[in-house]
């Protein structure tokens, strides 16, 4: 099926203000009888609960963490971009908006992101009047540093922990309208199923994570913000109870999963140290804003960094990018550092590693003053490698960070499934294939602030409201249906573990489906992951019951999920004959190593429909057309 | 208990609290941790130590973590009687192996206070601070309605200020640390970063007084300047914040 | 009225009685200080505080006023502590409470038992060994009850002990009052520190050498 995205025609400049003007509205007096249940309270889901509560309707905002401020928007460290030119540095919402779909290689949706960039401004006015104390100049102006993928400065940042700063404010906003009573907040639960009814979304079925009491929750719209499925890898920089499982539960009721195979890999991690390890930390790539990366030039020089001579070093992405040097986007920074550690010149503990080398900065600007810009990367840095950063060089490698891919929206954030949208990093839109740093809280927070308030009521406006009774028997259903795979979970009784069966999955997920792909490793994963899956069924052991706080229990649901995902993944990963962005195909590319796209073919987004777990899904296409930016290749040179 | 322990790696013996639930009673349990290395993060060890309680088909030590990097403020365990284990400014998630050596005895506790009861094992519910931000932790800016960033100009120094404030992760550290069981720090540093910004000024008088409220109703207890909870603080928030809430009070009660 | 209901309101009207609490040691130091030049300094200083008249009420309803607030929301405050606090670690270590800080409540109540004892004694003077005389000039001779009493080995010890108590209560209150009343910041809060040590080292020594003076029978007259 060809899907459309149902973009606003005419000039781009226009689109989103037409559009604005063109959507149903809902009477302020009658918002408050309609009920909106947004699931995940990140930046995204904060933001949303807060501005559709603050308009008047009736939200319910559910969590799995103790608490929304705890949502994985917090660790995002370098900064959100904005297109407002303080610096003068001749950016704009068209550079923004360009820098962005080529960022993306070319795979997004033209009108999505020119909203993304249209309304990036306002996201910055907000967060000041909420109090988030961005970093200022001397005159108290806003400040703004440069980050990969872009020659403006445009990203707003407060020291390193900006995610954690907007995302406070998005709660700030969200606890007001908690007091206000507006929004009713459901922490540690977690969703577990989507109840249709007339195959629209309005209601969801969730498990309290205290008393393992299944239930479920009615509305009129369900608003899934449910963020990114990097921990398919089962080691990535995501938090632990991050998981696919929301999403995946939509995509079993019909709602499609564009692009799984576009996940981002992040270039400035640290290096894994072992077998036992639960999570990469990653830095901010600002970092590379004042380091350089570097790796020996010979194979095997073990002398220690301080002591091989600048001559005997190979600075590879000054060397393959003059231009951007070590500012290059993620994906090639991360390619680039994994050329090298393949070619054996790796450093650190099983050669996977890089140099990020500050001692230029430091010598230059003096080591106060990149302490003050990136003291608590530093200090993060010794707490996990016990090495000084300031004293030698860094050691990096890149690991799986963000998920490009999500349920397929259209312009409004409505999956195909009327009722159900999806903000955020959940959703598919605006990165195309690959996302540009600092963007991504720039989408969570265009989605919920700016975005969703608008496009809800289109849809509110047209629905019936009450459709779904919470003693329909679509609800009964959806319970029992919950229920019985817990119990089926709870009673294999075998011999493994959640971890054991996550890191066998994510393993593979790592050398087969990672940062470079094959037919044959993509084809092998295909074939392997239905056996882990086989496995996981009849092998599984979880302590205890299901009436009772049981975190194995629900890790044990999201690795299940995460099986069934990994098979669509590796799917889409091999359908895309093709490189682009975050999906790097080895049969396609250039002579000297960069990816090669193929627009003749795989210009569009493929959005895969479920038809069973051992089913071949089915794929619909959206092609993607450009008429603002020409199709190019994507050159960083 | 060296001589187990294989070439480089350590053993362990923690003494764990394990509680059914919050009206149940809890007691120490003890337990060895092997194969330990000085790269593991106490929650590796910790995890370790699971994986062996669960093949053994015991129910593993339930505790809160997340994002494993020392940011969202999820990790809550008071080890060996400090909260985050004393490293300075680390949480749990953060502080690594290296800190102990073979055949050590580590305590293991969950965060104590009334206003956060146990819910299993080392798990707590401390939804009393969402409480205290709901009070008033904000300013009631409505989305949309913002002027341009650079229309307030705001001093980097009150800025730098306004996140130093802001930098608190709300992991509760700073009550469990407290003898009084006391929020001053989470508290104080909420409505400084607020009143220091002029954003935040308008409704400071409200703010201090809705905090102050909330924080008693949800049963912390009242600060005593111990400030025990600036050495706990795994972000270092420093206890000027509790002396500005202090003058915020005292501003909204003369003016 | 948040003064008397909220928790720093409370701890507010601690600080500020507290204040007026330690602004008296320092003028009954000072007027005890006369003790050191000689009996006759001491005893002429009471007498001029006794022609005050009516004011010596006022003073005394006020400082009483102050002891009372102090006590009150002092035991208030100190019982919901408690009630905030369900139990103590399996290990407990601190980092930066110290003694001083942990016992407010007991070295207060010390206090207290201290002061009605000093006021029975050398105030409304019916304790049992109390020495009742005027000097050679007619005035009451305060000098001389001070120094009968203090003599007895018991009442200069009760005397030492509660100044040392005074140091241990002063030296956590003075820093804590300014915070309390958000006069602290990062830079000042450390020297507040100090300051209240030297200032509870200053009573301790101030007021602890009258008693061992006079029992070692150094100061005589």
């Amino acid at each position: 099926m060809i899907l459309d995205g149902k973009s606003p025609t005419g000039p781009i400049e226009s689109t989103w203000d037409k559009h604005r003007f063109d959507m149903k509205l809902v009477n302020p007096a009658n918002k408050r009888k309609y009920k909106i249940l947004v699931v995940g309270t990140g930046l995204a889901g904060a933001s949303a609960a807060a501005s559709l509560g603050e308009l008047g309707y009736n939200v319910e905002a559910f969590c799995y963490q103790d608490s929304p401020r705890r949502a994985h928007s917090i660790a995002a460290q370098g900064g959100i971009n904005a297109a407002k030119n303080y610096p003068n540095d001749g950016d704009s919402i068209r550079r923004l908006f360009y820098d962005t779909v080529k960022g993306g290689d070319f795979r997004a949706r033209e009108a999505d992101v020119w909203r993304l960039a249209q309304v990036s401004n306002n996201i910055i006015d907000q967060c000041v009047a909420q109090g988030v104390p961005f970093a200022r100049d001397y005159a108290g102006y806003l400040d703004n540093r440069s980050f990969g993928g872009a020659q403006v400065s445009r990203t707003f940042y407060a020291r390193g922990q900006t995610g954690q700063q907007l995302l406070l404010g998005a709660y700030s906003a969200l606890s007001r309208q908690i007091k206000l009573g507006t929004v009713k907040l459901f922490p540690r639960t977690e969703m577990l199923d989507l109840v249709l009814v007339e195959g629209e979304a309005k209601g969801i079925t969730i498990r309290d994570l205290v008393t393992g009491e299944i239930r479920n929750h009615v509305g009129d719209a369900v608003v899934l913000c449910t963020g990114g499925y990097a921990n398919v890898f089962d080691l990535s920089t995501m938090a632990r109870g991050a998981s696919v499982s929301a999403n995946w539960v939509a995509y079993k009721k019909g709602a499609y999963f564009a692009n799984p195979c576009y996940t981002q890999i992040h270039p400035t991690c640290i290096p894994q140290s072992g077998d036992y390890q639960s999570k990469l930390t990653l830095m901010s790539e600002s970092l590379r804003n004042d380091g350089r990366c570097w790796v020996p030039k010979k194979h095997g020089d073990n002398r220690p960094p301080g002591e091989i001579p600048e001559e005997d070093r190979d600075y590879y992405l000054e060397r393959k990018y003059p231009s951007f040097g070590n500012l290059a986007p993620r994906d090639i920074a991360s390619r680039a550092a994994k050329e090298q550690c393949d070619d054996g010149r790796g450093v650190g503990p099983g050669g996977r590693g890089v140099y990020l080398d500050f001692a230029d900065a430091i010598g230059r600007l003096g080591e106060d003053v990149i302490r003050e810009r990136y003291g608590n990367l530093f200090e993060m840095y010794e707490l996990i490698t016990a090495e000084n950063g300031y004293k030698v060089p860094m050691r990096i490698y890149p690991a799986p960070h963000y998920a490009m891919g999500g349920l397929w929206v259209d312009y409004n954030l409505m999956s195909n499934l009327p009722g159900l949208f999806v903000l955020g990093e959940a959703n598919f839109s605006v990165h195309g294939a690959n996302r540009l740093g600092a963007s991504a809280l720039m989408q969570g927070l265009a989605d919920g602030y700016f975005v969703i308030p608008y496009t809800i009521a289109h849809y509110l406006a047209q629905t019936s409201l009450g459709m779904l009774k919470e003693d329909a028997p679509e609800c009964k259903a959806s319970v029992s249906e919950v229920n019985a795979r817990i119990d089926r979970l709870l009673s294999i009784k075998g011999e493994r573990t959640v971890a054991e069966f996550h890191r066998e999955l994510g393993s593979l997920m790592w050398n087969n489906v990672g940062m470079a792909r094959s037919e044959a490793t993509l084809t092998e994963a295909i074939e392997k992951i239905p056996a882990i899956r086989a496995q996981f069924w009849e092998n599984l052991r979880i302590p205890g019951n299901g009436a009772e706080i049981n975190q194995q229990l629900e890790n044990a649901g999201r690795v299940a999920d995460f099986l069934e995902f990994a098979e669509l993944f590796a799917r889409d990963a091999l359908h895309r004959k093709e490189s682009c962005g975050g999906h790097f195909r080895v049969e396609y590319q250039t002579e000297d190593g960069e990816a090669m796209r193929d627009d003749e073919n795989f210009c569009y987004s493929a959005a895969w429909g479920y038809r069973g777990v051992d089913q071949e899904p089915e794929m619909h296409k959206e092609p993607l057309k450009f008429e603002n930016v020409e199709l190019a290749v994507r050159s960083y040179k | 208990m060296s001589a187990n322990s294989e070439h480089g790696t350590m053993t362990l013996k923690l003494i764990v609290w394990r509680q059914k639930g919050p009206n149940e009673p809890g007691r120490f349990e003890t337990y060895l941790a092997k194969g330990i290395t000085e790269h593991h993060s106490f929650l590796e060890m910790l995890d370790v130590v699971n994986q062996d309680l669960i093949k053994e088909g015991k129910e593993p030590i339930v505790f809160d973590h997340d994002c494993r990097e020392g940011i969202c403020g999820t990790c809550s365990q008071v080890i060996n009687g400090l909260p985050h284990g004393g490293q300075v400014r680390t949480t749990v998630c953060q502080l690594h192996m290296r800190k102990f050596k073979d055949g050590d005895t580590i305590y293991i506790e969950p965060w104590k206070a009334k206003a956060f009861p146990v819910l299993k094992d080392l798990m707590v519910d401390r939804g009393a601070l969402d409480k205290v931000i709901q009070a008033g932790g904000y300013t009631s800016a409505r989305t949309g309605a913002a002027p341009d960033g650079n229309s307030i100009l705001i001093s980097k120094e009150s800025a730098d200020y306004a996140m130093d404030a802001a930098e608190c992760i709300g992991c509760g550290a700073c009550v469990a640390a407290c003898p009084n069981g006391a929020a001053m720090l989470f508290t104080g540093a909420k409505v400084s970063q607020l009143a220091a910004l002029p954003q935040g000024k308008v409704e400071a008088a409200e703010r201090v007084n809705s905090m102050l409220n909330a924080m008693k109703e949800c049963g912390f207890g009242n600060c005593t300047n111990h400030f025990e909870c600036q050495a706990a603080c795994p972000k270092g928030i420093d206890v000027k914040f509790i002396a500005r809430l202090n003058r915020e009070y005292l501003k909204a009660l003369v003016f | 009225m948040s003064l008397l209901t909220s928790s720093v309101g409370r701890k507010v009207l601690m600080a500020v009685s507290g204040f007026f609490l330690l602004m008296f040691i320092v003028a009954h130091l000072a007027g005890n200080s006369t003790i050191f030049i000689g009996s006759d300094w001491l005893n002429a200083y009471a007498e001029h505080l006794h022609e005050l008249g009516p004011f010596v009420w006022v003073f005394r309803a006020f400082m009483l006023a102050m002891l009372l607030i102090h006590i009150l929301f002092g035991v208030i405050l100190t019982l919901e502590n408690w009630g905030a606090n369900p139990g103590k670690y399996a290990v407990t270590k601190r980092l930066k409470v110290t003694f001083s800080s942990r016992t407010m409540i007991w070295t207060g109540l010390l206090l207290l038992s201290f002061i009605v004892y000093h006021l029975l004694q050398f105030t409304f003077r019916v304790t049992p060994e109390i020495v009742l005389a005027a000097d050679e000039v007619g005035r009451f001779d305060v000098f001389t009850m001070v120094v009968s009493s203090l003599r007895i080995v018991a009442i200069a010890a009760i005397y030492i002990f509660a100044m040392v108590v005074l140091f241990l209560h002063t030296r956590h209150g003075i820093q804590s009052f300014l915070q309390t009343l958000g006069l602290s910041n990062d830079n000042l809060q450390p020297k507040y520190a100090l300051a209240g040590k030297l200032i509870s080292a200053v009573f301790l020594v101030g007021f602890g050498a009258i008693p061992v003076l006079i029992f070692t029978g150094i100061l005589v007259k």
